[in-house]
């Protein structure tokens, strides 16, 4: 039993980040109508960004996320304005298929990149505090990977609370249910899309950091993570940040779930069959409204 | 004030437009009527800065409209109504009406026309924290024009706000487009219900396969026969 516990608890922990992952992809995705397949690639390099700040400048990894979220809203926005804006109001066939096209080159130049700037090595950081557990009757947290659920959870609240109050997040919102009403009550659409890629390039940097810290980053993670956040945005349907949140929680305990009920391979697929399910049974997600 | 001269307008090689001249005055109310498919939505989408024209010249206060992005066409004071209103429905009524007033000049006394919105349409106060997408019909579009009204317009651009309305419903809007026209908003009124629209407007044209097939007065046309056969049926009063 507490064998169980332990495992969901570590699921739990890391579905945090999986929402974090998915809180950007879901973002650009409702607002662009585009899927940046190369999302993942931004969590590595978020990963790489706060790895680098500790190795050569001695950040703290938490701290470095003061750096890396500008920094990841600055490159997202030259991404947006360099790659993106050329495909966003074209005809929706060519900008299904340029966008792939753009999201797949990216990822591969992003991947070979990586391996050049930090070779094909599993990094992570480790701090004084890394190997710190507390202790609930029995179970171990890792307090690096909680801290890290909480902050996924608080930055995933503040973007949702930028969305909700302020009159850009409300022009976005606006942006994404309508862009050409958005237009007509004097939205500049273009400057909405410039800032949903941006924040979500900045969420998929924040994700990087938490990742590097309590787990581990190579050149070759991107993909895995633009699926474990696809799968997400499937799960929780598109706009809504909480039910985001909610759903990266989900897939962690289903893959805990998973692997402790039919072996660690087994962790892998059933966010598969979760997509597959969901896609079929309710394909507007389980949170959209 | 609005100018449209000889303006031409596609979709593809698929010509809707071919020709189009008009205008629109200080504190006048005109209809636009004409059969679905004469190209009355195009026109608008072409005042509104979401079609590029393809010749012919649109000019508003002497401010070249054909060439313009579309959200800054609201910040000159020109506020369009779409067709099938294109509220956002996962919205609250008052965060419509508040987006209504995003462009920046709006901004500015954007609370007292607020007020104002809720005076003309004081259901909208009521409903306000409610979703848009819960409302009724004629709700919605109380809301599409308040949503316009927020812009604080000089223009106010309708496309067939009867559309899917009971007629006393139509009445009561038609009722409160006169009280916003005497308020001093300017109006454009694109409709298919000609006799309502006629009797609103001080003036109308007829829009028909691309081109303008009659205009004048609206008591004028509405006795005019060609318009009498095509628009109100042979057994027209």
């Amino acid at each position: 039993m507490t064998a169980f516990v332990q495992q969901m608890v570590l699921g739990l922990l890391i579905g945090g980040l999986y929402g974090l992952a998915a809180a950007g992809l879901s973002l650009v995705f409702g607002v662009l109508k585009v899927l940046n397949v190369a999302h993942g690639q931004l969590i590595m390099l978020g990963g790489y960004g706060a790895f680098w700040l500790g190795a050569l400048a001695g950040f703290d990894p938490f701290a470095a996320l003061t750096l890396v979220i500008p920094g990841a809203l600055a490159f997202g926005a030259v991404l947006y304005w360099t790659l993106f804006a050329w495909v966003v109001r074209a005809s929706e066939e060519t900008r299904v298929k340029n966008s792939l096209l753009i999201g797949f080159g990216l990822a591969l130049a992003l991947d070979a990149l990586a391996v050049r700037l930090w070779t094909a090595d599993e990094r992570s950081i480790t701090t004084s505090y890394a190997g710190a557990v507390v202790s609930v009757g029995g179970i171990a947290i890792p307090l690096v990977r909680l801290a890290s659920l909480v902050l996924a959870g608080a930055l995933i609240g503040g973007v949702h609370l930028l969305l909700l109050r302020t009159r850009w997040g409300r022009a976005i919102r606006a942006t994404a249910e309508d862009w050409e009403a958005a237009l007509l009550t004097g939205i500049d659409v273009r400057r909405a899309y410039l800032l949903a890629f941006a924040i979500g390039t900045a969420l998929a940097g924040a994700a990087g950091t938490l990742v590097s810290v309590g787990y581990s980053v190579s050149p070759s993670i991107g993909l895995e993570w633009t699926l474990k956040a696809l799968v997400v945005v499937v799960l929780a349907g598109l706009g809504s940040m909480p039910g985001t949140f909610v759903g990266g929680l989900v897939l962690g305990l289903a893959e805990a779930a998973a692997a402790w009920g039919f072996g660690g391979p087994y962790r892998e697929m059933v966010g598969l069959v979760l997509f597959f399910v969901v896609l079929v049974a309710r394909p507007q997600g389980l949170f959209a409204r | 004030m609005l100018e449209v001269e000889g303006l031409e307008a596609s979709y593809g090689s698929f010509r809707v437009l071919s020709g189009v001249t008009l205008e629109v005055r200080p504190g006048e109310i005109v209809a636009l009527l004409g059969p679905n498919g004469a190209g009355k939505t195009t026109l608008i989408r072409c005042i509104a800065g979401l079609l590029r024209p393809r010749a012919g010249a649109m000019r508003w206060e002497g401010w070249p409209l054909g060439q313009a992005e579309a959200h800054t066409v609201v910040e000159r004071g020109v506020a369009v109504v779409p067709e099938g209103r294109r509220l956002f429905g996962s919205m609250s009524v008052e965060e419509n009406l508040a987006l209504g007033a995003f462009a920046p000049r709006a901004r500015r006394g954007e609370a007292s026309r607020l007020e104002g919105v809720y005076a003309i349409f004081p259901v909208l106060r009521e409903r306000r924290r409610q979703l848009v997408r819960a409302l009724s019909g004629g709700q919605q579009q109380m809301v599409a024009i308040g949503r316009a009204l927020m812009a604080d317009p000089r223009l106010l651009v309708l496309d067939e706000p009867s559309l899917g309305l009971a007629p006393r419903l139509v009445e009561s809007i038609f009722g409160l487009l006169r009280e916003i026209n005497r308020g001093g908003v300017s109006i454009l009124l694109v409709e298919q219900n000609v006799h309502a629209a006629l009797a609103l407007a001080h003036r109308g044209y007829i829009l028909e396969a691309g081109r303008v097939a009659a205009e004048g007065q609206g008591s004028v046309l509405l006795n005019d026969a060609h318009v009498r056969r095509a628009y109100l049926g042979p057994l027209a009063r």
